[in-house]
């Protein structure tokens, strides 16, 4: 499977310098390794989930209690967690740093994904979520600490698009 | 049984402890009785108390977490049984009250009404201990009960479809979040 490992744990690396203890999921292709290195982590709760909206509930939770959390979760969960996003994280103030896999965009080979890809950016941009794309491994470790930064000082929900450029490795 | 009798038959075990509670009737049910500043009162993201309350469980193991929930609103995370029955965790109890209605939105019934049964889904997500109880001796047994066992535990409790007149209370959302957060950042002292 093409997904690049090097990039999941520079990802996971820089998650867990940044303090990171909680991370809820939903596996997508592009996600096995982040599950699988937060899995074998004994210092980090992975949360396995049925549906990502739950995630949203539990990263409020955990930041209540003062533990830092993560999402990480495919652009169709960011739809399926729309409603927690408002009716939560928005209304309740509550830092949500969500990493979220940008299927659908240039490059996509699954015709089921170009929907949702299509959607993502106008959705963030209505919601008025702060987004960058991680598409490089040199702005990775950068760009998580910011948008963990923005989040805390804003208490307000950020999201991290992890790229095709980034996760995939093309068979040369 | 009603709603608020059970919660003042149990207040004395919610005092001390960490409380998520669902929108509308329970959460305005709850402050009428005594806020502390151990509750906080999700009153939208139907469906996501119990994920709260799953999540400062599983983020800190040093706090008794009691999640009030309701029939409309485990129905809208259903999914989230499982969730909480894959991680189990024994400092987490999980209350349901059930009075077969959206009552907060018109008194509209829920499947509940017409027999799909909470306990049931629960246990058969992997719940490791359900009950439902009717009357208050039951509720507040059973409530002593799951707090002593140390066992993520949920609880139907069948009530009337009555709630207050009114939702609104003069705790504003914003405060209740943050009193909350300072609340558990500065405690830890599991009973």
């Amino acid at each position: 499977m093409p997904v690049s490992t090097t990039s999941s744990q520079l990802i996971y690396d820089s998650l867990k310098a940044n303090g990171t203890r909680l991370l809820s999921a939903l596996p997508e292709t592009w996600l096995v390794h982040l599950i699988r290195m937060a899995e074998d982590d004994p210092d980090m709760t992975l949360v396995r989930l049925a549906k990502e909206e739950e995630g949203v509930g539990i990263s409020a939770g955990a930041h209540l209690a003062g533990v830092k959390s993560a999402m990480l979760m495919q652009n169709h969960g960011f739809l399926a967690s729309i409603n927690g996003i408002v009716s939560l994280a928005h209304l309740y103030h509550i830092p949500l740093l969500m990493l979220i896999s940008y299927r659908g965009e240039f490059g996509e080979l699954d015709p089921w994904q170009t929907q949702g890809g299509g959607v993502t950016l106008p959705l963030l941009d209505s919601l008025g979520i702060p987004y960058d794309r991680l598409d490089d491994p040199s702005h990775v470790t950068r760009r998580i600490h910011k948008a963990q930064s923005l989040a805390d000082a804003a208490l307000k929900p950020v999201a991290l698009l992890l790229c095709r450029d980034l996760m995939w490795e093309e068979a040369t | 049984m009603l709603r608020i009798d059970a919660l003042n038959a149990i207040y004395p075990l919610l005092e001390e402890r960490i409380v998520v509670t669902i929108m509308g009737a329970v959460s305005a049910e709850l402050q009428s009785i005594g806020h502390r500043p151990g509750f906080f009162y999700l009153q939208h993201a139907m469906g996501l108390a119990s994920s709260m309350g799953l999540g400062i469980a599983l983020a800190r193991p040093d706090l008794n977490v009691i999640v009030l929930d309701g029939d409309g609103s485990i129905l809208m995370n259903a999914g989230g049984l499982t969730t909480m029955a894959r991680y189990r965790p024994d400092n987490l109890l999980h209350i349901v009250f059930d009075n077969e209605s959206l009552l907060s939105v018109g008194g509209f019934p829920t499947a509940t009404a017409t027999g799909s049964d909470i306990e049931g889904m629960a246990a058969a997500a992997g719940i490791p201990r359900t009950s439902t109880v009717r009357s208050i001796d039951e509720f507040t047994e059973a409530v002593g009960a799951a707090l002593e066992a140390r066992e993520m535990t949920t609880i139907v409790a069948k009530v009337d479809a009555i709630g207050p007149k009114a939702f609104l209370t003069d705790l504003p959302l914003l405060e209740n979040r943050f009193q909350f957060a300072r609340h558990l950042r500065g405690t830890g002292d599991r009973q």
